[in-house]
């Protein structure tokens, strides 16, 4: 435990049970982001699965939006420490754009419009553990959210649910993406509490 | 790890920020733009961290300075912002963060854009250009409700009257000074067209408000040419907490 403050008794809620540890609740939804918001329009949008060499797969956001989408309810847990509990969102699971890609390599870099990165291990990416999304509560995805869409990987800490998403490329080895080069912690389980490099 | 600072200096910068000076005597130096975890313990163990950006220069004396608005209804604001004494101890965490900050090697022209409060992790800039005698050219676009909401007032002038490479120019959301040019109002096209640097100077630009102040700001700057990579972000949410 650590030093008490004198005269501090914090503010506690039934729903502080539910989070991980050192994280408080909200029900607003702050933004984040390292720079400016790119706004892509649809006809130019794009998602492409390649292995560093080839491409693997590619989607415009017609057929993109033909792949069968699920709605999902999950929380979601920022390394800024809000968690927001039980948010709805719309979105294709990475299963179905993965689906029949035989693979050795077992890592990836999600990449972004605005040259965002983030890297994952595929087996956290599969399992329906993992969606593009495109529509929280019911509605298109505001940019400043990551709209046209985003990855969606709430068991990690939020920044690896890469906002304005427009690929994967697969990895033989994992590589630090943007934050995880910057302090971030390289793979971020926010329940055991891992938001900055050098966290066990 | 969990650094312990002492509070050795309080001071109230408007009526409702405080400014913090801390001495951790394991403080490892950090970066202007940084931030740091502050970590409040209840006497049964509960706990609340926030994070703050860094006020102060990197400095010898192992000095860390916050400043801290507060929120209404905040859990862990309230409290440093009136409950905290000189001679209390507060843990902290850091310093955090490697892209929203000014490191003394850069020498381009700098365009810091503050939104209220946002104002923190670029003074820590300013402060730090001027301690380590950089010469690189700073302008500082600073909006703020009315003027007896701005921070480091003094200490801006000071820095102002002395270095004529450093421009400063005030934009009031709500009730501007007598006589201001500029009528009380939201940041716009033509500010940001006639107050930042050209972007043909290649400007590196730091922007920090609130969600919806970024957002404006940095989407001007992109329109008069700024190209996004120029343009760091940092955003502080209504909940956020995060100064």
């Amino acid at each position: 435990m650590g030093i008490i403050s004198r005269g501090f008794s914090g503010r506690r809620s039934a729903a502080d049970a539910k989070l991980p540890p050192g994280q408080y609740l909200t029900t607003d939804f702050p933004v984040l982001s390292a720079g400016p918001t790119p706004h892509v329009s649809l006809d130019r949008w794009e998602f492409v699965i390649d292995d560093g060499t080839n491409v693997l797969r590619r989607w415009d956001w017609k057929s993109f939006r033909e792949l069968p989408s699920e709605t999902f309810t999950v929380d979601i847990h920022c390394v800024t420490r809000w968690s927001k509990l039980g948010t709805s969102w719309e979105g294709v699971s990475l299963e179905v754009l993965l689906a029949d890609l035989k693979t050795d390599l077992s890592y990836a870099m999600f990449r972004s419009y605005g040259d965002y990165t983030t890297n994952l291990p595929l087996k956290d990416v599969i399992n329906k553990q993992a969606w593009i999304a495109f529509k929280f509560d019911g509605a298109d995805l505001a940019p400043e959210h990551g709209g046209p869409a985003r990855l969606l990987i709430p068991h990690l800490y939020f920044w690896k649910s890469a906002k304005w998403v427009k690929g994967l490329t697969l990895m033989s080895h994992d590589k630090p993406g943007f934050w995880e080069s910057l302090g971030y912690h390289i793979y971020g389980d926010p329940w055991r509490e891992q938001r900055y490099s050098g966290d066990e | 790890m969990w650094r312990v600072g002492t509070v050795v200096a309080l001071h109230d910068e408007t009526a409702t920020a405080r400014t913090i000076t801390l001495e951790v005597p394991d403080w490892p130096g950090h970066v202007a733009g940084q931030h740091v975890d502050v970590r409040l313990t209840a006497s049964d163990g509960y706990s609340a961290v926030r994070s703050y950006s860094i006020a102060s220069a990197p400095n010898a004396e192992r000095r860390v300075e916050l400043t801290v608005e507060r929120l209404p209804n905040g859990e862990v604001s309230p409290y440093l912002t009136q409950e905290l004494a000189v001679g209390d101890r507060l843990e902290l965490r850091g310093p955090i963060g490697g892209w929203f900050v000014w490191r003394t090697q850069q020498t381009e022209p700098i365009q810091l854009i503050a939104g209220g409060s946002g104002i923190v992790p670029l003074m820590a800039m300013i402060r730090s250009r001027a301690s380590t005698g950089s010469t690189a050219p700073f302008r500082l676009l600073y909006s703020v409700r009315e003027s007896e909401a701005v921070f480091y007032r003094d200490h801006l002038q000071t820095l102002l009257d002395r270095d004529d490479k450093v421009n400063l120019t005030y934009a009031y959301t709500r009730v501007a000074p007598k006589d201001w040019p500029r009528p009380p109002g939201r940041i716009d096209a033509a500010l940001i067209a006639n107050t930042t640097w050209p972007s043909n100077l290649v400007p590196t630009c730091y922007v920090c408000g609130p969600t919806s102040f970024v957002e404006s700001a940095t989407g001007f700057l992109s329109a008069c040419g700024n190209s996004p990579d120029k343009i760091r972000t940092e955003r502080f949410g209504p909940t956020g907490d995060r100064k």
